[in-house]
């Protein structure tokens, strides 16, 4: 939060990412409700993302 | 105003005891509707039944009076409560039936009916199924409504704990980037970094699937609510009439029906004196064709004396918020891919709460945290926050 503790994150930092696949997540709840077809299919890969980024992130090495 | 520590410290003890109290049911939650995203493949499975005949498309549909006839042939000695039409298979309907008008709906039995020859196919009992089992579990850990109401009230506190967990994720983040899993430390730091992200990537779909679970615990009171409201609305000028000794034709009164909301097609019918109308009523539910539509219903009431319409009126919010929020808690929206995707979600929200649970334990005995933080201090700041 202070100027002084510059090597922690913001919370804007912190949230920024999350808040990106939460808005997609929802889009995703909510495509599938509104159309077949190629609403489905926006649906699959918003909501499937999340489960990709745990897969690819638990690989990683770390830094 | 208080202070940044103190506000975390009072979240952090907030998403401590909320978890603390709902993690045992929401992993029985999590365990039990696994299955139950498959119900109908796991039925199909294990259960084969009498099939339709085969017709081809564009068949004429038997009378819905002759399918009454010929259950209630199947089935002496019972009455019709409800006529239901199958959304999966526009081959077969369901006549569900009872001791009598007054019996309680939750001992109804299903008679299968040929959609095209009118002919009983079979009398499944589903009460010893595996997926009946899971979903006796899952809705009410067979207690009736209390159950209900309580597993409603454990999803509460889930949704709690997501939110508070949202806000002492900040802190357990400050000085680690987005998606950090410090694998070369103790299973304390790996779980936490697990739990931290499995958490946060989850947080829109299991705040939306926890708090459609919520509403759903609710249904009979919604049900209640609007039987005594709109439904008595409707109904108030006929509300000393007794059952009709004769009933009026389901066919017809079904016919009358989709005349009157044209662009609909009809779902159930309840029976004068059933639950879901009045006593002297059909009342004919009937649907749209799109995804969203499809799953909102209208109710159209027919004098079962006369063959009349009554009257037809959108659900109130308080219904149609209770049918849109099973499709978002089920997951059967969006064909078999979103079936996985909501088991995948499913599977990763255990891994969530096992790791809180994890998480908690390890925290509650400092003696065998002690010697791995004096080693290494910064763990121990890393799972205190």
């Amino acid at each position: 939060m202070s100027v002084n503790r510059s090597r922690r994150q913001t919370l804007t930092k912190i949230f920024a990412w999350p808040l990106v696949i939460g808005v997609l997540s929802i889009t995703g709840l909510i495509a599938a409700l509104v159309g077949d077809g190629i609403w489905d299919r926006v649906s699959w890969a918003t909501l499937l993302l999340p489960s990709v980024l745990y897969v690819v992130f638990l690989l990683r090495p770390f830094r | 105003m208080i202070g940044y520590g103190k506000a975390i410290r009072r979240w952090s003890w907030i998403h401590k005891w909320s978890s603390i109290i709902c993690t045992v049911f929401m992993l029985m939650l999590c365990i039990t509707g696994l299955p139950l995203i498959f119900h109908h493949e796991i039925d199909d499975l294990l259960h084969e039944g009498v099939p339709a005949a085969q017709v081809p498309p564009g068949s004429p549909k038997a009378d819905l009076d002759l399918i009454i006839r010929n259950a209630l042939a199947r089935a002496p000695e019972q009455v019709p409560h409800f006529l239901a039409w199958d959304r999966d298979d526009p081959n077969t309907l369901f006549v569900a039936v009872g001791s009598s008008i007054t019996a309680d709906p939750a001992d109804n039995r299903f008679l299968r009916m040929d959609a095209h020859t009118g002919a009983f196919l079979d009398l499944p009992d589903v009460t010893g199924r595996f997926t009946y089992i899971m979903l006796k579990l899952h809705t009410e850990m067979y207690a009736g409504l209390p159950g209900k109401l309580f597993l409603g009230f454990m999803g509460i506190l889930f949704c709690i704990a997501i939110v508070s967990g949202i806000v002492v994720y900040a802190p357990s983040m400050r000085k680690l980037r987005f998606g950090a899993y410090r694998r070369d430390r103790p299973r304390i730091v790996r779980w936490l970094d697990v739990h931290n992200l499995a958490g946060i990537l989850l947080v829109a779909w299991t705040l939306v699937v926890g708090f459609t679970g919520v509403i759903n615990t609710w249904a009979d009171l919604v049900a209640k609510l609007w039987q005594y409201g709109q439904l008595a609305e409707m109904t108030a000028q006929y509300k000393d009439r007794e059952i009709p000794t004769k009933l009026s034709s389901v066919q017809s009164a079904v016919e009358v029906a989709e005349q009157a909301v044209p662009g609909m097609v009809p779902v159930f019918v309840a029976f004068p004196g059933s639950l879901f109308t009045s006593k002297s009523h059909y009342a004919v539910f009937l649907r749209g064709d799109t995804p969203v539509t499809s799953r909102l219903l209208k109710p159209a009431l027919v004098d079962a004396e006369t063959g009349q319409l009554t009257d037809t009126r959108d659900l109130p919010w308080y219904v149609s918020t209770l049918l849109l929020s099973q499709p978002l808690h089920f997951g059967d929206y969006g064909g078999m891919p979103l079936k996985i995707i909501w088991a995948i979600l499913d599977i990763l929200t255990i891994v969530i709460l096992w790791t809180g649970l994890y998480l908690w334990l390890r925290r509650r005995k400092p003696t065998t945290v002690a010697a791995p933080a004096a080693a290494r201090p910064i763990d121990q700041q890393a799972v205190s926050s």
